[in-house]
């Protein structure tokens, strides 16, 4: 082995003890801090909080022309605007924030800069998973802030219905569950572009088609498919909520054998959903964390 | 752990069916400064790569003061400061900013960053940009602010790929001044480099790494004489013009020198054969002279030479 002994014995040598490994548990809120920072920084932040507002502004000036039919109650006014838009509102936050969270990292070169620091990988990931959620969570809060300002004018402060908020907590988890699979893409991929289209076509269209596929013709109880999960987002605004494990179904011919009544999956229970979702959140998360792990820096 | 150190054992990295660094067993311990060398695409940087964890070894493992840089990145990397492939900084962030990043997410006591941040950047001669963003900085610029984030903590060991990447000239010779003053301060400088005259100028040991194999690792006086083909040579530097046969004519030459030629109007270069004594005597005479000597080194070429002969043996 090529070693040459000490040139100089090292009078500062006693201090190395002051370079410890920083406490992990303090790293991942004070990145979070950073990345958050960075967020609040960028124009993405304000061209997303542009869109909210104006997406609500046409909202507002549509329920205030028609009124009559859109504002009968309060169930059916939050269950049309929130309900119908949430859960599409999620995938946008999510891929806008999370999309080039990694890959950002590798194609900015910014990664380098990062990873000169003693900290771990899985510290980067849950700092910046921390932030981006942040920043989304933000965004929907934005949006439900400006439903509710008509929602309080046209029926009055404390007419907002319990269905809203179990819709909101339900919404928040689905955003977890979508930025972790955002997150998941961003690592398997070193192109920030690749991740944002594929969870944009993915949560946009993939996961219908799926669940479709699955209940309607392998008649299946589609628990694997988030959006029968999210699909509770607008459900619990139906007259009767289904709070079970187990999903709500109609029963309908069949499409092979005409006189074959098949059960059909059609939305999860209200625990079913937030299990589903979660479970979505932590294999995603673990599976995106061993690829960052793994990955190169090169 | 009483001294700086970083060492490899039997470190290999593939890419594919390339092998970028072949079984690398080194080891560097103590306060100075290591010019780690080599041409284009010889491992160096995968080299420090796998020193700071960003990649991962095929086979064998590394040290930074003796703790192990893959199993233990964070422990590993809190007593080293980093500078590796020219890195970016949010664009958003000021100078000051990055570098209170660095001190906080390191860990270091608050009270002690606003005085460390503040002469670091000063090192660099970054004051002036301490609170403009990052993202509208020059290359030569942030590659100043890498160099303040990798030593803003006052770390004992520093690896360095290439720090004068993207320097002007007065930056690389402010970068070569930074690290002759980092060396007093008994730190393990460890630095990639493909500028022979920076590493003759800063380094105490070199190493070259050749299509990822190192050829050697000794101090720049053994380099030379090991491989030097038998021939020393200095450059030395007077306060005014001289003619090289007067230096010649001095008395008391060693009668191993074989060439004085001029390089400037008052700078020659001695070429002598023999052991490294005959520096030390060569020295003694031309001080004793009175000539006004006021620079005598090693002379880049020497180096040079070894560089070329040893790569191209590889081919
Ligand atoms: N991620 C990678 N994939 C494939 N080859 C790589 C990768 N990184 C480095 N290499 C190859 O490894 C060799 C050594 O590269 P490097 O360590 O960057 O050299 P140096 O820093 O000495 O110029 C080069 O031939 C380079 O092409
Ligand atoms: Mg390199």
């Amino acid at each position: 082995m090529a070693t040459i002994s000490p040139a100089t014995t090292d009078p500062v040598a006693s201090s190395l003890i002051r370079f410890r490994a920083p406490p992990l548990l303090h790293q991942i809120p004070k990145l979070a801090r950073y990345q958050l920072r960075e967020y609040l920084r960028s124009r993405r932040f304000y061209a997303m909080a542009g869109i909210i507002v104006f997406l609500g502004t046409v909202l507002t000036a549509v329920t205030g022309y028609y009124r009559g039919p859109l504002v009968t109650d309060p169930v059916t006014f939050y269950g049309t605007d929130w309900g119908g838009a949430a859960s599409f509102l999620v995938v946008l936050v999510a891929v806008l924030f999370g999309g080039d969270a990694i890959a950002g990292e590798f194609q900015n070169k910014t990664g380098y800069f990062l990873m000169g620091l003693p900290v771990r990988r899985s510290t980067v990931y849950l700092g910046k998973f921390l932030a981006a959620y942040a920043a989304a969570a933000a965004m929907m809060g934005l949006f439900l802030g400006i439903l509710l300002a008509n929602g309080i004018f046209y029926f009055g402060s404390r007419a907002a219905p319990w269905q809203l908020g179990l819709s909101a907590l339900l919404a928040f988890v689905y955003l977890g569950a979508v930025l972790g699979a955002t997150f998941m893409f961003s690592s398997l991929f070193k192109t920030s572009a690749y991740g944002f289209v594929l969870t944009a076509l993915l949560f946009l269209i993939g996961f219908t088609l799926l669940q479709d596929y699955i209940s309607a013709i392998a008649h299946a109880q589609p628990w694997m498919v988030i959006s029968y999960a999210s699909g509770t987002i607008s459900s619990v605004f139906d007259p009767t909520v289904n709070w079970g494990l187990n999903g709500s179904w109609t029963l309908m011919r069949g499409d092979i054998d005409k006189n074959v009544v098949v059960k059909i999956y059609t939305v999860a229970g209200v625990a079913e959903g937030i299990l589903i979702m979660l479970g979505y959140l932590l294999v995603t998360s673990l599976v995106g964390l061993s690829l960052f792990e793994r990955e190169d820096f090169s | 752990m009483t001294v700086p150190s970083i060492e490899t054992r039997g470190l290999t990295r593939k890419f594919g069916s390339f092998t970028a660094l072949d079984h690398l067993d080194l080891k560097v311990e103590g306060g100075k400064c290591v010019g780690f060398l080599g041409p284009n695409g010889s491992g160096k940087t995968t080299t420090l790569k796998l020193l700071t964890a960003m990649i991962y070894p095929t086979e064998g493992e590394c040290y930074i003061n003796d703790i192990p840089c893959h199993t233990d990145r964070t422990a590993a990397l809190a007593g080293a400061g980093v500078l590796i492939e020219s890195p970016e900084i949010y664009p958003s962030l000021t100078p000051n900013e990055a570098l209170e990043m660095v001190e906080d997410v390191r860990g270091i006591p608050r009270d002690e960053w606003k005085g460390r941040i503040e002469t670091v950047l000063a090192e660099v001669r970054m004051s002036d940009w301490a609170d403009k963003k990052v993202g509208k900085f020059s290359k030569g610029m942030k590659q100043r602010v890498n160099i303040a984030a990798a030593l803003v903590h006052d770390p004992p060991v520093v690896l360095l790929d290439e720090p004068s990447t993207g320097l002007d000239p007065r930056g690389m010779s402010e970068v070569r001044a930074i690290l002759r003053a980092l060396k007093q301060t008994h730190r393990l400088i460890f630095m990639s480099s493909h500028l022979l005259s920076e590493v003759t100028e800063v380094c105490d040991e070199v190493a070259l790494l050749d299509h990822g194999k190192l050829r050697f690792y000794d101090t720049l006086p053994n380099v030379v004489s090991r491989f030097g083909k038998d021939q020393g040579s200095v450059d030395v530097t007077f306060d005014h013009p001289v003619d090289p046969a007067a230096v010649r004519r001095i008395s008391g030459i060693p009668s191993d020198v074989t060439d004085i030629t001029p390089l400037g109007t008052s700078q020659v270069r001695i070429k002598f054969s023999g052991p490294s004594a005959s520096k030390k005597l060569l020295l003694r005479i031309l001080v004793d002279a009175d000539l006004g000597v006021v620079g005598f080194v090693e002379s880049e070429s020497a180096l040079e030479e070894i560089y070329l002969s040893q790569i191209s043996r590889g081919e």
